[in-house]
């Protein structure tokens, strides 16, 4: 069976002036429908870069990126586009949510860019928003929300597209510690009912909670396995989490 | 992209912030208002003078002949072969009058009138079917010259309002008024023309041009005003007066000819031409008014980098993103335009109102009237221009990579 999604060797690396960065060194990996994996790993690990692959938002420099069965590592930028409203929703740390437009607007625009019907819109929007428990807010503007309440928007906007993966990009970093836990709980509850969720994060509390872990550093995947093997929690250099936590807590890379 | 959502989110932008969309929108504003007086202008200046020319006869041409060495020579044209000129070519020429001015002087018991003009004419100088003579006026009582009035140089006249007014208190018809010491008898009054006074073009005598000519002393006729049947063919009608007037003098020296139609076409092409300039003056403050709204919009590309990102993240592709902008820009044009439309008709009637009262003209003077084709085309114009210097700004847009973009802060 064909994974859903597959890295063969993959490589990105970035020029930095005369320095030459391997963002990703040559990882392989696959995911397969219905799992939900985290990607963990410190600022400058790859992680973010692994992201920026995984949701079509940049290509490798070499290696193969198959989606769906499909190869998308070498898709144009209208290809690619079209690959992320087909097949990604993404879950975004700053919620990302459009401020001037309402909830339920905001949760239609993938369907919008997909090119579905007004009606259709509408109902599937709403739909989304009965999923993650705010359709009497749907004429709400971002702004009106709580910081958790918007995070359930942005997932219903993920949803709404009925993607094949959904991709969290730290979708907890902004909440608090209890909203972010019911925030995880949700995409526990969205991967029990059969989506494939890939979560990327820096911080193992939150990685323990999906069921398996990939652990990046400097490039490459040091450990791929379950979440709860206590060596997918082992930091290689313990002294450096604290720091990682407290001084960049939107999990960038060095390099950006 | 849709369409309506992308226009119902422009002009959410532009309420968010009306000051600067009011700024923005300025130069196209005062570009449409100005198109828009400026046709107003031209379109009213245009309808003012068909006005006038329709008064004294769209189908009017005026023959000037000054012949050759002063009467020395024998060739020459008479009343008569004017005649045979209009028997001979009915469908073009309507009728013909010889118009003889005279300087005479005209009493009234002791009254003198000198400043009195005293025109010879024939019947045809009037036409009966809109009760006008050829020089503009109207017959107000009694009747015109008549054919035999004329052929028998009997002494009757028409007089104008003022000397009607003056002369005999209102009461003129059948009463004598005395020319160079010939008595003539009224048999028409004219309606009042001008304003009544001395001098003016109600200040007249109509009498049959041999009469004239005799107070002239001359045998010569040195203006005739011919109708021509048609207004569309009066350039025909002009081309048959002058071969015959060729025929005679040989030389288009000793004549001019000039209708009221050729006339009427010189001022409209000059009065476009005025009207094309300023348009293009108006066009410079449309591209100004461009250029701030290509300003406003990388502006705009600049705040909205993220809402970009986001989009893009979404499934929105490069054109999706282009054409989001492009309407934004166009539709922020599109209701200067409409401000700047409306704000040019109501400068149009504002001017007219103000004309009006500068010249004393009244209701039924000059009236400056925007045209449709106007309006629609400076509309047109603005949502161009807006499109156009769109254009740059939301391909800025499209090509920002998402990545970038989503971290924009």
């Amino acid at each position: 069976m064909e994974h859903l999604i597959e890295f063969k060797d993959v490589y990105k690396i970035y020029q930095m002036g005369e320095e030459t960065v391997h963002a990703l060194d040559g990882v392989s990996l696959t995911v397969d429908r219905g799992e939900f994996v985290a990607i963990v790993g410190s600022s400058g690990s790859g992680k973010s870069t692994a992201m920026n692959i995984i949701g079509c938002l940049d290509v490798p420099t070499s290696g193969t990126y198959h989606l769906g069965g499909v190869d998308v590592s070498t898709m144009d930028d209208d290809q690619q586009a079209e690959i992320r409203n087909k097949m990604l929703g993404f879950i975004f740390q700053q919620y990302n949510l459009i401020p001037k437009l309402n909830v339920q607007e905001n949760v239609e625009l993938p369907l919008l860019y997909a090119g579905v019907s007004a009606e259709e819109r509408h109902q599937r929007a709403l739909r989304a928003l009965e999923r993650v428990g705010l359709a009497d807010k749907r004429r709400n503007l971002p702004s009106q929300l709580s910081g958790g309440q918007q995070q359930r928007v942005s997932i219903a906007r993920a949803l709404a597209g009925d993607p094949s993966v959904i991709l969290a990009d730290e979708p907890t970093g902004a909440l608090d510690s209890r909203t972010g836990r019911e925030v995880l709980a949700f995409l526990q509850k969205l991967n029990a009912e059969g989506d494939t969720v890939v979560l990327i994060t820096h911080d193992n509390s939150i990685a323990v909670k999906a069921k398996r872990i990939i652990r990046l550093q400097d490039g490459k995947i040091i450990y791929d396995g379950d979440a709860h093997d206590p060596r997918a929690v082992v930091q290689p250099e313990e002294d450096t989490e604290g720091i990682d936590g407290f001084d960049d807590p939107a999990g960038e890379e060095v390099r950006a | 992209m849709n369409f309506s959502q992308s226009f119902r989110l422009a002009v959410k932008s532009l309420l968010a912030s009306k000051m600067r969309a009011l700024l923005t929108m300025l130069g196209i504003i005062i570009g449409v208002a100005a198109v828009i007086i400026i046709t107003s202008l031209g379109n009213g200046m245009q309808n003012y003078m068909n006005a006038q020319f329709d008064q004294l006869g769209a189908n009017l041409i005026q023959v000037q002949i000054w012949g050759l060495g002063g009467g020395m020579s024998s060739r020459s044209v008479d009343p008569d072969d004017m005649y045979a000129l209009v028997d001979k070519y009915p469908q073009y020429l309507s009728g013909v009058s010889p118009y003889v001015s005279t300087q005479a002087l005209v009493r009234r018991g002791s009254d003198e009138y000198k400043r009195t003009s005293i025109y010879g004419v024939s019947e045809f100088f009037y036409d009966a079917g809109r009760n006008q003579v050829l020089s503009g006026s109207k017959l107000g009582e009694g009747r015109f010259l008549s054919y035999v009035d004329v052929e028998r140089y009997q002494n009757v006249c028409v007089i104008g309002s003022y000397l009607a007014k003056d002369a005999f208190g209102g009461d003129a018809l059948g009463r004598t008024i005395t020319i160079s010491g010939t008595p003539f008898t009224i048999i028409g009054v004219m309606a009042e023309y001008a304003d009544s006074t001395e001098g003016s073009g109600d200040d007249v005598i109509f009498i049959p041009y041999g009469n004239a000519m005799r107070l002239n002393g001359t045998g010569w006729v040195s203006l005739y005003l011919f109708n021509s049947a048609d207004k569309d063919t009066s350039n025909l009608a002009k081309g048959i007066i002058e071969s015959r007037l060729y025929k005679t003098f040989q030389t288009d020296d000793a004549y001019y000819i000039m209708s009221s139609a050729e006339m009427m076409d010189a001022m409209d092409s000059m009065l476009n031409t005025l009207m094309a300039i300023l348009i293009l003056i108006a066009a410079i403050s449309l591209l100004v008014g461009g250029i701030g709204i290509m300003n406003i919009m990388l502006v705009s590309v600049t705040e909205r980098t993220r809402e970009i990102g986001i989009r893009k993240s979404l499934g929105a592709k490069g054109r999706d993103i282009r054409s989001q902008f492009i309407i934004e820009a166009g539709t922020t044009s599109a209701i200067g335009g409409v401000i700047g439309i409306a704000l040019g008709v109501i400068m149009a009637n504002v001017l007219t109102a103000v004309i009006a009262v500068v010249l004393g003209t009244g209701n039924d003077g000059f009236v400056a009237v925007p045209t449709l084709g106007g309006i629609a085309v400076s509309f047109g114009v603005s949502v161009g221009v807006g499109i156009l210097f769109g254009y740059l700004p939301a391909n800025k847009a499209a090509r920002l990579n998402p990545i970038d973009a989503l971290r924009y802060d």
